[in-house]
């Protein structure tokens, strides 16, 4: 079972949400998503009648519903883009993949094409049709998620796609940099060794 | 942050508060003492207020603002004026003064405010009329709209709810903007799509109305926040009922593709809610279904004539650029309110 939590997100994050849990499930399964409005509710319902999955809903609060959806073995799988029908890859074998930058330059050279050539690999990323799982950044890559950075869109839209951002504290901290976080979670370095050493694939650009 | 643009949260007429509550609301409101001069006000549901000033001459009020929906803030102000210009036209009116409206954070950069207003002045300059003035609020997010007077002869105004048995419908814009920018905020839009979208909903209605100057128009009204259905409803008006020929409705192509996606605003949701009183779709695919409830920002006229007129009106249309078609007629009362078929 996944849980998602949809809680504060405007339509049609939540749903964008689900489908990435129901992607991540890889066959049959239930996901759970919690929301706090009843229209998300029934936008979250209206994409499960219309997958054929099993779909119940339930009020908590006020403003909290959770919305259980149940995705049986011979279920379609969310949303097959064209172009990931053209991937050739046995099910199951989705990567967990992991972006780790440590550096707001890539590559070894030029300092300004380093930057150019950052900026335009987090774009990339976006674009992919396999997105990764997460991107953690630490040492001279954590300016990159900070105020002035010219990748928070980029990073903005991949955080809302549901790609995992964390971004090391103690980075932050050293480079003065703890209030101007504009994207991504704090982490510490248990998360960071736990993260890479689970990793099925971890690309360092 | 890059301060050149801006945050969107789901703006434009996706914003729009749903219908269906909002009837509830206005129907309690207190009335003053009748003025027959008040030729339409908001007991009709129609675009803009009429108020006759004399027997040539009355007045067309209406006011719009919203959310952005796009970051660009020089495209966003231009959408915003031409959505709120596009009531005059619904009218049949000539818009002549602009008031802006505006809602900007204080610590935001004052560019960002002056490109807003830059593409909003543009657009009512093209409307052939004049900023006379306007009020600004601060506010925590930025908000943009024109309340917009324009004149029409007072025998010569389009209600949106007097249209005949037998008429055909004309509609201006492609209909998805609204699910292509939703599409646009989690970053699954194509730049192409994105692009025409912006094309579309920065045209003004002025041309469209400029061409309707030559028939006999029945009805009209403009499709923003409550999609092609609501506004279809608030034209049939439990008076009348109607067919669409969902095949003939001009849409653009990639709203299909992402509905299929199911990247859908809340306020579509609601639209969709409001309209299983009166609307019935029959063989009508989920993802067309969608495009049709699609709140849109800025969207196209919808015109009632005689079926006689229609093909003439719908050429002229096209010459002048646009993607008009004939999507559907009138009917006396059948059984069903809007009655939607795929062919």
């Amino acid at each position: 079972m996944i849980q998602v939590n949809a809680m504060g997100d405007t339509c049609p994050v939540p749903v964008v949400k689900t489908k990435n849990a129901i992607r991540d499930l890889n066959g049959a399964g239930v996901v759970e998503t919690l929301v706090d409005n009843a229209i998300a509710v029934q936008n979250l319902t209206k994409m499960a009648n219309q997958k054929g999955y099993g779909v119940k809903s339930e009020r908590l609060a006020e403003n909290r519903f959770k919305v259980i959806m149940t995705i049986g073995e011979g279920a379609a799988p969310p949303e097959p883009t064209q172009d990931e029908c053209c991937l050739i890859s046995p099910p199951g074998t989705q990567k967990n993949t992991v972006i780790v930058i440590d550096d707001d330059r890539m590559g070894d050279g030029s300092d300004d094409l380093g930057k150019t050539l950052m900026k335009g690999f987090i774009y990339a990323l976006g674009q992919l049709d396999t997105l990764p799982k997460m991107l953690l950044f630490y040492n001279g890559g954590v300016v990159l998620a900070c105020e002035g950075s010219p990748c928070l869109d980029d990073l903005n839209s991949l955080q809302a796609q549901g790609v995992n951002i964390l971004v090391c504290g103690t980075c932050l901290n050293f480079y003065d940099l703890a209030d101007k976080l504009q994207v991504g979670e704090v982490t510490n370095m248990y998360v960071i060794a736990e993260t890479m050493t689970q990793a099925d694939l971890i690309v360092k650009p | 942050m890059d301060q050149t643009k801006l945050f969107c949260k789901g703006g434009g007429c996706t914003a729009k508060l749903g219908a269906g509550i909002l009837s509830r609301v206005l129907e309690h409101l207190p009335h003053g003492p009748e003025d027959a001069n008040l030729l339409v006000g908001y007991d009709s549901k129609d675009d803009g207020a009429v108020y006759r000033l004399n027997a040539d001459q009355a007045l067309v009020h209406t006011l719009d603002f919203f959310p952005p929906m796009i970051d660009d803030p020089y495209a966003f102000g231009q959408i915003a004026a031409a959505n709120a210009l596009s009531d005059i036209y619904a009218m049949g009116g000539e818009v002549k003064t602009a008031l802006n409206i505006v809602c900007f954070p204080e610590t935001m950069d004052l560019n960002v405010l002056g490109e807003i207003m830059r593409g909003g002045a543009e657009k009512v300059i093209e409307a052939g009329g004049i900023i006379a003035g306007g009020h600004s609020i601060a506010d925590s997010d930025v908000k943009y709209g024109l309340s917009v007077t324009g004149v029409v002869r007072p025998d010569q105004y389009y209600a949106n709810n007097t249209a005949q048995p037998g008429d055909r419908l004309i509609l201006t814009k492609r209909l998805g903007v609204g699910i292509i920018c939703t599409a646009n905020r989690v970053g699954e839009a194509s730049p192409q799509a994105m692009e025409a979208a912006v094309q579309s909903m920065t045209t003004l209605n002025r041309y469209a109305a400029q061409c309707c100057k030559a028939f006999d128009i029945h009805a009209c009204t403009d499709i923003t926040g409550f999609g092609f259905l609501g506004h279809l409803h608030e034209m049939t008006d439990r008076k009348r009922s109607c067919h669409i020929h969902a095949k003939q409705v001009p849409i653009f192509e990639e709203a299909l593709a992402y509905a299929d996606e199911f990247l859908l605003t809340a306020a579509g949701q609601r639209n969709r809610n409001h309209a299983e009183g009166f609307a019935r779709f029959e063989g009508v695919p989920f993802a067309m279904e969608e495009v049709l409830l699609d709140p849109q920002t800025s969207g196209g006229l919808l015109i009632a004539l005689a079926q006689a007129e229609a093909p003439q009106l719908v050429q002229q249309l096209r010459q002048i650029g646009l993607p008009a078609a004939i999507v559907g007629e009138i009917e006396e009362t059948a059984d069903v309110e809007i009655r939607i078929t795929n062919d």
